[in-house]
């Protein structure tokens, strides 16, 4: 291979970088001017090295539990380490190998399984977790590999669809596999315990020392978290991981340049079933069993909507992804948190898309003068409209009360309410200028119409709603999420 | 061999499997203008059914009909036809069309959002309970063709022959009329049929409101004849019918009516020979051995590709 010249090599000022296209690497600087507020936050985040942003996020986790006094949030804070690792393993499938792979919690839910018969009764095994969880990782790599087969012949779509049933299918075994007759024996063996699942497990432990509370839980899942970032990081910074993203940028030009990318495929879908098995075996720890419904498609879309929304490919904000949708789900189970959470998202979005503030605030006194006025007319002529009342008033909600109609008995109008404000939703992105600013006004008021009536009341829906309008919300304004950088087509 | 049960069984899949050729036809149609996995259209087909069920309680419900029967089935039609329709060009309107140019993943994901944001909605305003048609309350299911082993019931024959017209009707459409031209022109190649002068937003547009209305007609049809429908319907019904779609081959509208009818009797027999808890297995190893023999499809034109 002839050697270039050195200087050729360098970076060298005012001359043009190797391997760096500068037209593509300055393209998010030029559209700045409209990028909005997550800019700032994303160049605060670059100006931190990786390895310091790592320490400041383990730090904070691992004083968390000594700030609070309640097993429920050290509950949840397992949990947001859990679907962050989730999260991660998905991360390498689809943000660093773009392969669409739908069939990602069954190798949660079989790392799972995979640790339930390893360490309980169920077949009277039990394993150290030395033993246990590496066997976990290594069995749900290869089924990773097996099912990552198709993928040598299927793209996008096909593989997406196959790899969805069979994580339907994946389920299905899991209820049935409970009195199956193997072929060396007459006797039926229940291998999964069928729709009771496997209980009372074998908790994580050491040399010796056993994770017997939940907090000694968290911190197990903190180091397992740790260890998966740092790995992560050194497999997406190594040669494989370059060449993950060029499989991902364009199969043909990869398999041009002789990447094997048949291979990459495969690694890539070991690679992420790995990552998910171990979060699965952490995770039937933590719950101490394991059963059919833990894996179903709804907790596929949350983990999707970790990923996307964090920014595909980028470690930092899929693990921020992660952190925002664990959270956000507990704070709608209260009522009063909701909807603080609720004004709350209104007026942030309303701030980062309402320029100058003389809109916004023009915006923000009309929906208040036009509820107050609906409510007064409504409340003149029609009693029932206004009959209804929060339960548990607080300084807030009396307020909201004098504002928003409160029917009583509202699940009939409310859901009336829902169709006409989706629908207006929709009609309000086809407007623009004034008429958009105008129309703003009654949609705001009708939003706050349907939180208050139906959905403070439905938080498990309202979570689902939720998710499924962020990802088309997200896909139509922002496609490389919250932290990604926006791809760049040249054609 | 038992003939009862075998004949029995030929009917049932094929009752099944009209209903899936329907929704295939359905994705093949909107994969064959966008190339696009519509993960949105089991949805569509549940609303449908849900339409169905409205028109049903409008009419008084099952119980104290205030309208003829005939009446009554072909308003449901009509209606989830329609409504069905309409919301499949909402969805393209709204998720899909600002996603034109964008990354392949992209309307995927946008599709995901807007199936479960759908299921979601008909959580909310049907609640979590199985609603029922209660078909036998109307209509005497008794009624049909009862010959030796052959046993129809009217309702089974009335799906049946509904799904064939449908199927007869786009056909025609199709392969005869101007907005099929423009149809199969877009298909062939989006950006020539532009230059061509055809509307491609409208014909996506159009494209997206037969599927849609298909898949409606599908729902109303699988609450007749199996009753009880809920929210969660449309996801398992919509991989079967993205299953049948492809193994008839993807984009071929002859394809996903044999597709449709083959997994449907596959399912009918192997419900009733192996096992109907394992049927899913077995329409999932069909796709897949479909998938690695003959990527294309049953009746699919290979895609050919010059770089």
């Amino acid at each position: 291979m002839p050697q270039l010249p050195k200087d050729e090599t360098q970076d060298v000022a005012g001359q043009p970088r190797i391997g760096v296209d500068d037209w593509v690497a300055s393209k998010e600087g030029r559209t700045e001017g409209h990028a909005g507020a997550l800019t700032p936050l994303r160049e605060g985040l670059d100006r931190i090295s990786g390895s310091a942003r790592l320490a400041i996020v383990v730090a904070l986790a691992a004083i968390f539990p000594l700030l609070t006094e309640s097993d429920y949030l050290v509950r949840v804070g397992v949990n947001t380490l859990l679907f962050a690792l989730l999260a991660l393993g998905l991360n390498v499938v689809v943000g660093y190998a773009g392969l669409l792979d739908l069939g990602y919690i069954a190798f949660y839910g079989f790392g799972a399984y995979v640790y339930a018969v390893l360490s309980s009764s169920h077949f009277d095994v039990h394993l150290p977790t030395i033993v246990s969880v590496p066997v976990v990782v290594l069995a749900s790599a290869l089924l990773g590999l097996l099912l990552g087969l198709p993928s040598r012949r299927l793209v996008g779509d096909y593989l997406a669809i196959v790899s969805l049933f069979f994580a339907q299918i994946f389920v299905t075994l899991l209820v049935n596999s409970n009195r199956i007759t193997p072929p060396w024996s007459d006797q039926a063996v229940d291998f999964t315990g069928g729709p009771n699942g496997i209980a009372e497990l074998d908790s994580l432990g050491l040399f010796g020392w056993e994770a017997d509370s939940i907090t000694s839980l968290f911190y197990v899942a903190l180091v397992v978290f740790t260890v998966v970032v740092v790995g992560l990081h050194f497999v997406s910074e190594s040669r494989t991981g370059r060449a993950w993203r060029a499989l991902r940028e364009d199969p043909l030009a990869a398999e041009v340049m002789s990447m094997p990318i048949n291979r990459l495929k495969l690694l890539a879908f070991a690679f992420g079933a790995g990552v998910a098995g171990l979060t699965g075996a952490v995770f039937a720890a933590v719950q101490e069993g394991v059963f059919p419904n833990n894996f179903s498609v709804t907790l596929l879309i949350t983990i999707y909507a970790m990923v996307i929304l964090g920014g595909v490919g980028s470690l930092t904000g899929v693990i921020i992804g992660a952190i925002l949708i664990t959270v956000l789900p507990e704070v709608l189970e209260n009522p009063d948190q909701a909807r603080l959470l609720f004004y709350g998202l209104v007026v942030l979005t309303l701030l980062a898309r309402l320029r100058p503030w003389r809109r916004l605030a023009a915006v923000l006194t009309g929906t208040v003068a036009f509820g107050l006025v609906v409510h007064a007319v409504v409340g003149a002529v029609w009693s029932r409209g206004t009959a209804g009342a929060i339960l548990e008033p607080t300084a807030l909600t009396r307020w909201i009360d004098d504002w928003v109609l409160l029917p009583s008995s509202p699940r009939t109008i409310g859901n009336v309410a829902f169709v006409v404000l989706v629908a207006a939703v929709l009609g309000l992105t086809l407007l623009r200028g004034r008429r958009r600013l105008a129309a703003l006004v009654p949609v705001l008021y009708l939003a706050a119409f349907v939180w208050e009536n139906r959905l403070v009341d439905e938080p498990s829906i309202t979570r689902i709603l939720l998710l499924g309008a962020l990802l088309v919300v997200l896909m139509n304004a922002r496609p490389q999420g919250l932290l990604g950088t926006s791809r760049v087509e040249i054609v | 061999m038992n003939w009862d049960l075998f004949v029995q069984l030929l009917v049932n899949g094929l009752t099944v499997g009209s209903v899936y050729a329907l929704i295939a036809l359905g994705y093949t149609m909107v994969y064959g203008v966008l190339k696009l996995l519509n993960f949105a259209h089991g949805e569509v087909y549940m609303i449908g059914a849900f339409i169905g069920f409205g028109v049903l309680s409008l009419s008084g419900g099952a119980f104290e009909l205030s309208i003829s029967v005939v009446l009554l089935i072909a308003l449901m039609f009509a209606a989830a036809m329609v409504g069905a329709g309409l919301l499949g060009v909402v969805i393209e309107r709204f998720a899909y069309r600002p996603l034109r140019n964008a990354p392949r993943i992209a309307p995927l994901i946008s599709a995901l959002g807007v199936s479960f944001f759908l299921q979601a909605s008909a959580l909310l305003l049907f609640g979590a309970q199985f609603r029922s048609y209660d078909t036998y309350e109307y209509v005497d299911l008794t009624r049909g063709i009862h010959k030796g082993p052959l046993n129809i019931s009217i309702v089974q024959i009335l799906v049946i022959l509904t799904a064939l017209t449908l199927m007869v009707g786009l056909t025609v459409l199709v392969s005869r009329s101007r907005v099929g031209k423009a149809m199969r022109a877009t298909a062939y190649d989006r950006e020539a049929a532009s230059m061509m002068g055809i509307d491609v937003d409208r014909v996506i547009l159009v494209t997206f409101f037969i599927g849609s209305a298909l898949a409606g007609a599908a729902g109303v049809m699988v609450g007749l004849v199996f009753f009880s429908i809920n929210h969660t319907m449309g996801f398992v019904a919509g991989l079967k019918g993205f299953t049948a779609a492809v193994v008839g081959g993807i984009g071929s509208i002859p394809g996903a009516m044999l597709g449709g009818l083959t997994i449907g009797l596959a399912e009918a027999f192997s419900a009733g020979y192996i096992s109907s808890t394992f049927q899913d297995l077995i329409v999932f190893s069909i796709l897949v051995l479909v998938i690695l023999v003959r990527p294309t499809g049953l009746l699919g034109k290979a895609d050919i590709r010059k770089v």
